[in-house]
């Protein structure tokens, strides 16, 4: 059964005509499934078949609503159906269903064409969001636990809801507008869908190109996608890295070995990202 | 939430368990439910409330499976009847026969859903009276009452909707009984004002009240 339920839904809407093997779909249906007076076997699979699809599309349409006003209506509906039959859930929950979307756009670019980067950039930057939203946050590091400690040895780790991201549009401004549009829809009228209140053209307008560094990360609840200088971004990725501070702070000295005050401007940033808590306590502390 | 409801024919997830008693710890939970279906298979998702076939085979390994899940997360354990649209020609009973069975076997608690009982009702031509007759009403930990969706030729659990007439007799004749019971509105899609919400779910107080008044010796 939960092979019929999976299925991909026929051009009309409904369950296929045939079975994988060839068989009619209703003769299959009929083997395990009772009719009523009202409904054949098929027909009741066909239920839970669109049940199946309507969940699944919703879910995806609502997790990545940035990608969707960068391809329209019709590319992504294409991609939705192409990347959920081939990625099926394989979680207990929804919030892991685009879990494998950046590597299917890395593999398959056609579903994206002609916008394959900025649309790759944006499923980096939603599937960012909700890593952001809830994944774990570890006990933060408090300035008492560094005294004494020899940089040259400390390993500071990320908070698990931090994803650093270097993009090629500013997408974080983007997605904002898009989002905050789409509430405002939403508050309106619930009938309104995304896709069919934005002109291919102005979407194009928005999106402007140049390098951008996001750092998108979780305070006080909310979800914040925190630009960042170049420095910053290779400062933090080294430190993801397991380098020491130390030695991420001899690399970015060595690479910005013209620029003064870098030795204070480093221990701003530092004040700044422990404020918000983006560093993990201590190993055994 | 038991993650692949206990009907999935595979065994209970030990790391979800340990992770899910150490929220049920932290939160005090006084017991917990999951619904009485399945929903994965060979480790996909359709993320449903797929019915089961009603054979004791099913029942037994269902049975087992809650007193498991008991017995790890030292919780007690209720068990919620789903809305379903098909029937196997495999079952060997009814659905509250297969539900009485299942938490006989299990010594666990019912968690009723009025509101699926008569969407299921509709869709596979039983009396609804006749369900909530046959299940051991002393069983029922807690009730939930909700809106759904008449298609022409079947009833879909929608959950969007105010509680019909016929789900609020339904209600009434299940309070009857199992006594004044926890009672629990779903509304989660094409949600209204909290005013609209709210005024619906203090109606169930007005079927309790009627119980009480009909079973107060004078």
């Amino acid at each position: 059964m939960a092979v019929a339920v999976m299925r991909p839904l026929s051009a009309r809407g409904g369950a296929q005509s045939k079975w994988i093997d060839g068989q009619p779909m209703k003769n299959v249906a009929a083997g395990f499934v009772k009719p009523n007076d009202r409904l054949t076997a098929l027909e009741r699979l066909e239920i839970y078949n669109r049940q199946y699809w309507c969940r699944l599309k919703d879910c995806f349409y609502d997790d990545y609503k940035g990608l969707l006003a960068i391809l329209g209506g019709r590319r992504f509906e294409r991609l939705a159906c192409a990347y959920l039959e081939r990625h099926p859930s394989e979680s207990f929950t929804l919030r892991n269903l685009g879990r494998r979307l950046v590597a299917f756009l890395e593999q398959e670019p056609q579903w994206t064409a002609p916008d394959q980067r900025p649309a790759l950039d944006m499923a980096r930057l939603e599937w960012a969001h909700i890593e952001a939203f809830d994944n774990e946050s570890k006990p933060p590091l408090t300035g008492d636990s560094l005294l004494g400690v020899d940089p040259a040895q400390l390993r500071l780790k990320l908070q698990p809801h931090i994803s650093l991201l270097q993009l090629g549009w500013n997408l974080d401004k983007f997605l904002i507008g898009v989002q905050h549009g789409s509430e405002s829809r939403e508050e309106a009228s619930n009938a309104v869908e995304l896709h069919r209140g934005h002109s291919r053209a102005g979407v194009k307008r928005r999106l402007k190109a140049g390098t951008i560094y996001l750092a998108v990360h979780r305070y006080a609840g909310s979800v914040h996608y925190k630009r960042l200088s170049a420095p910053q971004f290779r400062l933090l990725s080294a430190l993801k890295a397991n380098l020491t501070v130390g030695e991420a702070c001899a690399e970015m000295a060595a690479r910005e070995a013209s620029r003064e005050g870098l030795e204070s401007e480093i221990a701003g940033w530092f004040e700044t990202w422990s404020a918000l808590d983006w560093f993990r306590a201590l190993e055994g502390q | 939430m038991v993650r692949d409801h206990f009907g999935s024919a595979e065994p209970l997830n030990r790391e979800h368990l340990k992770k899910l008693k150490r929220l049920v710890r932290r939160t005090n939970t006084p017991w917990i439910s999951d619904h009485l279906c399945w929903g994965s298979v060979d480790g996909r998702y359709t993320h449903d409330l797929l019915p089961m076939p009603y054979t004791r085979a099913a029942a037994k390994v269902t049975a087992r499976k809650i007193r498991e899940a008991r017995d790890f997360l030292e919780v007690p354990v209720a068990v919620e009847n789903v809305s379903s649209y098909a029937e196997f020609h495999v079952s060997e009973m009814t659905e509250w026969e297969f539900l009485t069975e299942v938490v006989e076997r299990a010594d666990c608690g019912i968690l009723l859903d009025v509101n699926n009982i008569y969407v299921s009702s509709r869709n596979h031509g039983f009396n609804p009276c006749d369900y909530l007759n046959h299940i051991p009403a002393h069983r029922v930990a807690q009730i939930h009452i909700a809106g759904h969706t008449k298609y022409q030729k079947y009833v879909l659990d929608t959950h969007d909707h105010p509680v019909i007439d016929p789900v609020w007799k339904l209600y009434a004749h299940a309070t009857r009984l199992t006594g004044k019971t926890a009672t629990l509105l779903e509304w989660d899609a094409r949600i209204p004002t909290f005013e609209e919400v709210h005024n619906e779910a203090l109606k169930a107080g007005q079927f309790i009240h009627r119980f009480e008044a009909k079973t107060i010796p004078a």
